[in-house]
């Protein structure tokens, strides 16, 4: 094998990949493994069943930033998203609560719970949009690692966003940054029923509930996505989103980066405090003049570099970077359509996405099993199912429902091998929480995959399960992701750079930290 | 979106079937294929327009006036009862919400018309007051009678005394059997009247006026005669000549009331409202609202010169047109929001925003003919643009 890789990347995740295009494209020699068969990563699309191609792992967009698909060309090479235009929660009685991308119709929907929130929603809607919009600005900018000059440049840079804001908005920033989800909510809302689902936002990912502060600001996180200029949209990949990761690895073969799967790492050679190369699981050796890992912070230097070769603070940081996995994913193969109880039929309001979320409460007392080591009873539920929009990805008049379930604690009282034995009684439960709404469902079931944290884990290397390789906590952002003074996507072993979302800004599906990784390699002149 | 009301009305009407959004309601944009009949009723005769989708909020209680001082700029401790009065309101941050006519019906009860939802915001501010608000929108509705004749169909209709109803005055009556107030108000700068009652009633009140009226050559009118009238009225319109601010991004996509030219509503030395310290700051307002007389001689030509006949807007635009100091289009100083050609007046007529600081009778308009883009003269001029005697007169 060549020895005269300028870079090689361990991982064939969407943020691998977006970093070896950007390389490849600046004419750098770039070669890209992948521990399996398929690339993507957590961002992968795959046959499970035969006619069934399900978003296995990761399964909406909106984050993915647009500079990237200008950049790298994405649309040619399939990056097609379509947008959703309903947000739907269903509720044991009336009518359930339908949010739509017209505002008349969503006004009507909430003013028949509250007249008051109704009033309130769009400027709810528009403060969060607006915030958003400068979260954005830090999410498409490397994170200052510090208070160096350059950091100084980085932080000044930000300063006319914040200047633009008036006294009121800063406010609401502040709560915005310091607030529980459920208590900022409290501010604009009355109804449980608007709040629930919106509080939901605030907790994707993370191991708090929603009345844990710091949740308001994970609430902002999905308000910065755009699609094609459309703030706050969120959509299917055409052919799972998997096809982003296809369409970045397109990008990347096309400027002549090399991909080889089923090439699973066990080894970052390390001589002198400094990478050499890799050794592969068969033994293979290959060496570069940089490897950059997609993996998450622990992988890439517990896992492949090993604590012997790392500072002792870099052993500490890491040790108190948490990941604590929350979620977990059930998909299912249908031969029909889930008909709900308070909206029956087939109707616009499947199309979109559709939480189990009925109350506040139900939220936190979901949170509250989940502390003490068990997988909710009840779980949040956010079902979509895509194969509505897109017929492709399922058999003629069948259907995928992918189900997000939250929360399915790693470490569960047992430990968290014990997931193995409770694998199949969690994939009943969100059946049953499921049918409470939607009847009759497991009629409808061909086949079903469950993934518990653990699962997560050994299939996608997410650590301890969690889906943002690392929690979206104020304390793991920005110049602390993954650890104070590593935030530069370097590592304390020279030639050895990291690009995977455990870096700044994080996961979400945002090919941000690829991207920034790469920019940031390109300015060292490798 | 749901019907007005008057739907089963109007749709037997709608020779069109052109019909607009308003407030989740569907509303005719004209009735007939032209609208311009329609202008010239509400201009000669009287139209009969379909408000009901604007927002109807009453207020009633002890704190009822302490309330909607807190909320709009104006001082209504100044309002008498049984008149109304345009306000604004502002967020914290000195930037308007919203605009609408409170009605004071008596001491303690206050009627709010206005074009976006404000129970909230009203809900919000009442800590502690002793008062009711309700949302009276879907059980109220609502039509303006708008013209010349308004005041002779309202007589025919039993209403004998509404000669004696002056200009922003209000009374409380019964059309056929139906209690309703009416206020001496309107958006299309002529005599007119505005009218509510009960939503369950609204046929039987559209019928008797539609028989006292026809005498009087009274006709349904739709939103897009309106629009010609409004402006030539220099009316602001929410939505297109300023915006609400709660669904703006940046701030130079909101206004002040002094960015308006509605200075003179802000009363500022009074117990504290919404806004008021930061208006206190934003008096000298960078811009101010302008009417615009579009040159008409260098108009034509510019359409002669490329062998066509001038192409008048016979219906209003309502999109941002760029304003410049120079005719080379280097300088902008401004930007018009709304604009029309005035049947009545015979001028191409713009409302318009403009820098304060600007010192000059005419600023060039961008024009654009066949595919090309100009400049032409506008006249800076005060609104109204049309402003008869009889719109303040009393009522013959």
């Amino acid at each position: 094998m060549s020895s005269s890789w300028d870079a090689v990347i361990i991982g064939g995740g969407h943020n691998g990949l977006v970093c070896a295009a950007y390389l490849a494209r600046a004419g750098h020699k770039v070669l890209v493994l992948e521990r399996r068969e398929v690339m993507g990563g957590a961002a992968v699309s795959e046959e499970v069943f035969p006619g069934f191609t399900f978003s296995v792992a990761s399964y909406v967009i909106s984050l993915f930033r647009p500079r990237i698909i200008r950049e790298l060309e994405l649309a040619k090479y399939g990056y097609q998203v379509i947008p959703m235009d309903c947000a739907f929660q269903p509720l044991h009685d009336q009518r359930g609560l339908a949010r739509w991308s017209d505002a008349d119709r969503t006004y009507s929907e909430i003013s028949r719970y509250s007249r008051h929130d109704a009033e309130n929603y769009h400027d709810f809607k528009r403060t969060l949009t607006r915030l958003g919009r400068i979260a954005a600005q830090v999410i498409s900018r490397p994170a200052p690692t510090g208070f160096s000059l350059q950091d100084l440049r980085t932080h000044t840079e930000m300063l006319p966003l914040i200047r633009d804001l008036e006294p009121h908005e800063l406010q609401q920033l502040v709560r915005l940054l310091t607030l529980s989800a459920v208590d900022f909510l409290d501010e604009w809302f009355e109804s449980d029923i608007l709040k629930a689902p919106l509080s939901a936002s605030g907790i994707i990912g993370t191991f708090q509930g929603v009345r844990s502060p710091g949740t308001a600001y994970v609430l902002l996180h999905h308000y910065m996505g755009e699609l094609d200029g459309a703030f706050r949209s969120w959509g299917f990949a055409r052919g799972g989103t998997g096809s982003v990761s296809l369409a970045c690895a397109k990008a990347a073969q096309a400027h002549g980066a090399v991909i080889r799967t089923e090439a699973e790492v066990t080894q970052v050679r390390v001589r002198n405090n400094r990478a050499t190369g890799i050794v592969l699981a068969g033994g293979e050796e290959i060496s570069a003049r940089r490897i950059i890992s997609n993996l998450d912070p622990r992988r890439t230097l517990h896992g492949l570099v090993g604590a012997v070769h790392l500072p002792e603070d870099t052993v500490n940081a890491l040790a108190h970077f948490t990941y604590r996995g929350s979620s977990g994913k059930v998909n299912l193969a249908l031969d029909g359509l889930p008909d709900f109880t308070c909206r029956p039929g087939i109707g616009d309001h499947l199309r979109g996405d559709i939480a189990i979320a009925p109350s506040v409460d139900y939220l936190e007392q979901a949170f509250d099993e989940a502390k003490y080591g068990a997988f909710s009873s009840r779980p949040f539920i956010n079902a979509v199912i895509p194969s509505l929009t897109d017929p492709s990805i399922a058999p003629p008049g069948k259907h995928v429902i992918s189900c997000f379930v939250q929360y399915a604690p790693y470490d569960l009282a047992e430990g968290h091998e014990a997931w193995s034995l409770q694998r199949e009684a969690f994939g009943q439960t969100v059946l049953d929480t499921l049918e409470e709404f939607a009847p009759k469902l497991r009629d409808h079931i061909e086949h079903m995959q469950i993934l518990t944290p653990l699962d997560l884990e050994r299939d996608f290397g997410l650590t301890e399960g969690n889906i943002f390789h690392g929690e979206l906590s104020l304390n793991q952002l920005l110049f602390q992701r993954p650890a104070w003074g590593m935030a530069g996507y370097r590592t304390p072993i020279r030639n050895l750079w990291m690009c995977g979302s455990g870096t700044h800004p994080g996961g979400g599906v945002m090919g941000a930290s690829g991207e920034l990784a790469a920019k940031a390699l390109l300015r060292e002149r490798i | 979106m749901v019907p007005s009301p008057f739907y089963p009305r109007q749709s037997a009407l709608s020779e069109s079937m052109d019909w607009t959004r308003w407030n989740g309601y569907y509303a005719p944009q004209s009735y007939q294929l032209q609208h311009e009949n329609e202008y010239h009723t509400i201009r000669t005769a009287a139209g009969l327009i379909d408000i009901s989708p604007l927002f109807k909020i009453s207020v009633t209680g002890p704190d009822s006036l302490a309330l909607l001082n807190r909320i709009v700029v104006r001082d209504l401790s100044r309002l008498k009862e049984n008149r109304v009065a345009y306000v604004v309101w502002c967020d914290p941050d000195g930037f308007v919400l919203g605009d609408g006519v409170v009605m004071k019906q008596d001491s303690e009860t206050f009627f709010f018309m206005c074009n976006d939802p404000t129970c909230a915001w009203l809900q919000k501010h009442a800590t502690n007051l002793n008062l009711t608000i309700t949302d009276q929108t879907e059980t109220i509705a609502g039509v303006a009678l708008q013209g010349p004749c308004a005041a002779k169909i309202l007589s025919h209709a039993g209403i004998k005394n509404i000669s004696d109803l002056k200009y922003f005055g209000a009374m409380s009556t019964s059309i056929h059997g139906s209690q309703t107030w009416i206020s001496r108000s309107g958006f299309t700068g002529d005599l007119g009247y505005e009218l509510w009652f009960p939503s369950d009633q609204a046929l039987s009140v559209w019928d008797t006026l539609v028989e006292s009226g026809t005498g009087f050559g009274l006709r349904a009118t739709g939103l897009k005669a309106l629009d010609v009238c409004r402006i030539e009225a220099g009316l602001l319109e929410q939505g297109v000549d300023f915006q609400n601010a709660s669904h703006m991004l940046t701030r130079a996509q909101k206004s002040t009331p002094f960015d308006l030219g509605l200075g003179w509503m802000v009363h500022l030395d009074r117990d504290p409202f919404v806004g008021q310290s930061e208006l206190r700051k934003k008096q000298n307002s960078r811009y101010t609202a302008i009417g615009l007389e579009i040159d008409w001689n260098q108009t034509r030509d510019l359409y002669e010169s490329r062998g066509l006949p001038p192409a008048l807007p016979v219906e209003a635009w309502s999109s941002s047109v760029p304003l410049y100091r120079d005719h080379a289009r280097q300088h902008q100083v401004g930007y018009a929001t709304s604009g029309t050609w005035s049947p009545i007046l015979k001028k191409y007529i713009a409302l318009a925003t403009i820098e304060k600081s600007y010192r000059s009778d005419s600023v060039q308009i961008e024009l654009a003919v066949e595919h090309e883009r100009h400049c032409v003269d506008a006249y800076i001029v005060q609104p109204p643009f049309y402003d008869p005697p009889h719109k303040r007169a009393p009522a013959a």
